[in-house]
């Protein structure tokens, strides 16, 4: 315990620094850092963190912020993703406007598969959304409609282009996920304190007073997997444009439960949060390559480890603290 | 007719071995209120350990067969179920507080754990049980519908220990405590029950069970490998939450209604459509039913 303390700490008085201080440093780094380390395999980490960043913000929504379990995520990043690989490969749509239909088919399936299901409450949502990741993710294998290559996946991605501009080093590839994670940052920080990421907070917290109050429960919830799901479509899109070869492996449920533990493990619904756990779940996994096949042990072991000395995350948000009380500490209590 | 009478048999099989892994996660669920992310692992485990205990005791040159697999399962269910009391004690009594999410997080972390030593101690191929050890031969039934002695054993050994389990719950002491536990914990405490032992009890059960059906599911399909936990043991949990979670009879059968519909599936539409078939039932029944088909006696919940 006295370890955990000792980390804790150190942590609680890191996030009393402003935010905006924050946010400058972070986007200095981020930069600057690829441009300073001439090292594609480094750069290359960075790119990936990047996406899983996008994808953790983007779960942040329905998990962090509506306080739903949502366990295939991933699903939408392979829809996003194949949705912008069949537009480009079959009827040569520019890479950027894939994208947008990325988004817009992400949303949509979002919206339309759990429509039926928002009226579950925690755990059941949580298998019902495991069920549907499984489902998306057979019917790629299965190769549905003859488009989706079956099991092998698509091939044969263009690099996208802009205004003459060609992406196709990884370095210029690395600053176009910056840029939206950026632009996704910005949006979420404004999502966050309006009326809908209110509404959200209480959903969140109380269904029922919500309801009372004159929140209209279920278009909020939906609202909050319409958004979630389009952004992780946006991320399959932008994975999709460097890699060039996708397969359904994208939409596996491992990639479900590593997005998830990205939210959790940072602290739900907290943006820095988001980092902390991708720099957790992806770049130090990614470093420590070389322990190879224990990797995943010690992720798990990470995570067991985490969730009883700091069950609220290693960033958590300021409104999840205030709920939690500011003595971290004080959140472990001993099992009877 | 033969065809559907050989394919519900083939179903009522697999549909025992669901329903053996469905009970570890509905009996966890209903004391705990917690998904076992890991029990699959802990089955994987069972599949594992007979291996490693068939090859010792072929190593001591005695004669092969298929009375072999009597002490290994023995012994596999004892270390398994020692494997699932440590884990509870490690993994998810220190939340037991925490709320809801952090022990779904440490159960899926500690999944990965096992998963990993898995791989690691026994490498990433295709494991296969030593030759001899299962049983061959069969009965024929009617026309051409056989029964291999395989499936007569797995079966039997099933609906035996169901059996046996359903007894335990009902009609003993230990039992009547379980469904007290898994209705209310503070008035168990109350009422004198050592909430803590019971949930013990249940983390030895439900992993015994668990390794049983590592082990014939490994005789039965041939061989196996380090994903079997997170496959099957997903859809083992697609059955109890079918039957109703922390429903006894309910992962029964939701395991046999998974096995059959799994299996016609399989025969009828085409074997690679037979795991979407089983998710579209699994979201169907959610959506129609969240409860699940025997959720609803919720005085009989354990």
């Amino acid at each position: 315990m006295m370890k955990a303390n000792g980390l804790s700490g150190a942590l609680t008085r890191l996030r009393r620094i402003p935010a905006i201080y924050w946010s400058i440093a972070l986007l200095v780094i981020g930069i600057a850092l690829p441009l300073a380390i001439d090292n594609n395999y480094i750069r290359a980490v960075l790119w990936e963190a990047g996406i899983y960043v996008l994808l953790g913000l983007s779960l942040n929504i329905i998990v962090g912020y509506a306080g739903m379990f949502q366990l295939g995520h991933a699903a939408f990043y392979a829809i996003g993703a194949y949705t912008m690989a069949i537009l480009n490969i079959y009827l040569h749509v520019p890479i950027f406007i894939g994208m947008l239909a990325a988004i817009i088919v992400s949303g949509v399936a979002g919206f339309v598969i759990t429509r039926p299901i928002l009226h579950l409450r925690g755990d059941y949502l949580a298998i019902v959304t495991i069920a549907f990741g499984e489902i998306v993710r057979m019917l790629l294998v299965n190769n549905i409609g003859g488009i989706t290559g079956g099991a092998n996946g698509l091939f044969g991605i263009e690099q996208p282009s802009l205004f003459g501009f060609s992406f196709h080093t990884t370095l210029s590839h690395y600053y176009l996920v910056l840029f939206f994670v950026v632009i996704t940052i910005v949006a979420m920080r404004r999502l966050e304190n309006s009326r809908l990421g209110r509404a959200w907070t209480y959903v969140r917290e109380d269904e029922l007073a919500a309801e009372a109050m004159g929140v209209n429960t279920v278009r909020v919830k939906a609202v909050a997997f319409l958004l979630g799901s389009a952004w992780a479509g946006l991320a399959g899109a932008l994975y999709a444009s460097r890699i060039t070869v996708i397969s359904p492996d994208l939409g596996r449920f491992l990639e479900s439960v590593i997005i998830f533990c990205i939210v959790v493990l940072g602290g739900t619904g907290s943006i820095p949060g988001v980092f902390v756990g991708t720099v957790g779940m992806v770049i130090l996994p990614e470093l420590f390559r070389f322990v190879k096949d224990w990797r995943d042990g010690f992720v798990g072991l990470a995570m067991v480890l985490m969730m009883i000395f700091r069950p609220m995350g290693l960033w958590p948000s300021r409104r999840v603290a205030m709920e939690m009380g500011e003595d971290e500490t004080k959140a472990v209590t001993p099992a009877a | 007719m033969e065809l559907l009478a050989q394919n519900l048999l083939n179903g009522v099989t697999i549909g025992a071995f669901y329903a053996l892994v469905a009970l570890g996660y509905t009996m966890v669920y209903g004391v705990l209120k917690l998904i076992n992310f890991a029990h699959g692992d802990l089955f994987m485990w069972g599949a594992y350990l007979g291996y490693t205990g068939l090859t010792v005791l072929l190593g001591l040159s005695l004669r092969g067969g298929p009375w072999m697999v009597i002490p290994v399962v023995i012994g596999a269910m004892l270390i398994i179920a020692l494997l699932g009391v440590l884990l509870e004690r490690t993994a998810y009594r220190p939340l037991r507080h925490a709320g809801r999410l952090p022990p779904i997080i440490s159960a899926l972390g500690a999944a990965f754990v096992l998963e990993s030593l898995a791989r690691n101690i026994y490498g990433a191929t295709y494991m296969t049980y030593p030759t001899d050890i299962a049983p061959s031969g069969g009965i024929r039934l009617i026309g051409d519908v056989t029964a291999s002695t395989m499936q007569i054993i797995v079966l039997a050994a099933s609906f035996a220990m169901m059996a046996g389990l359903w007894a335990f719950v009902n009609f003993t002491r230990t039992g009547t405590a379980m469904r007290a536990v898994s209705l209310d914990h503070d008035t168990s405490r109350l009422m004198g029950i050592d909430v803590n032992r019971i949930i013990t009890i249940v983390f030895l059960i439900g992993p015994a069970l668990g390794a049983t059906a590592g082990i014939m599911v490994a005789l039965y399909y041939g061989s196996f490998d380090f994903t079997l936990g997170m496959t099957f043991g997903l859809k083992a949990f697609i059955a109890a939450i079918l039957g109703g979670i922390g429903n006894i009879p309910g992962a029964m059968l939701g395991g046999m209604i998974l096995g059959i519909v799994e299996s016609l599936g399989a025969g009828y539409i085409s074997p690679q459509w037979k795991d979407v078939i089983a998710y579209a039932l699994l979201a169907l029944t959610l959506i129609v039913r969240p409860t699940g088909l025997l959720g609803e006696r919720v005085a009989e919940k354990l």
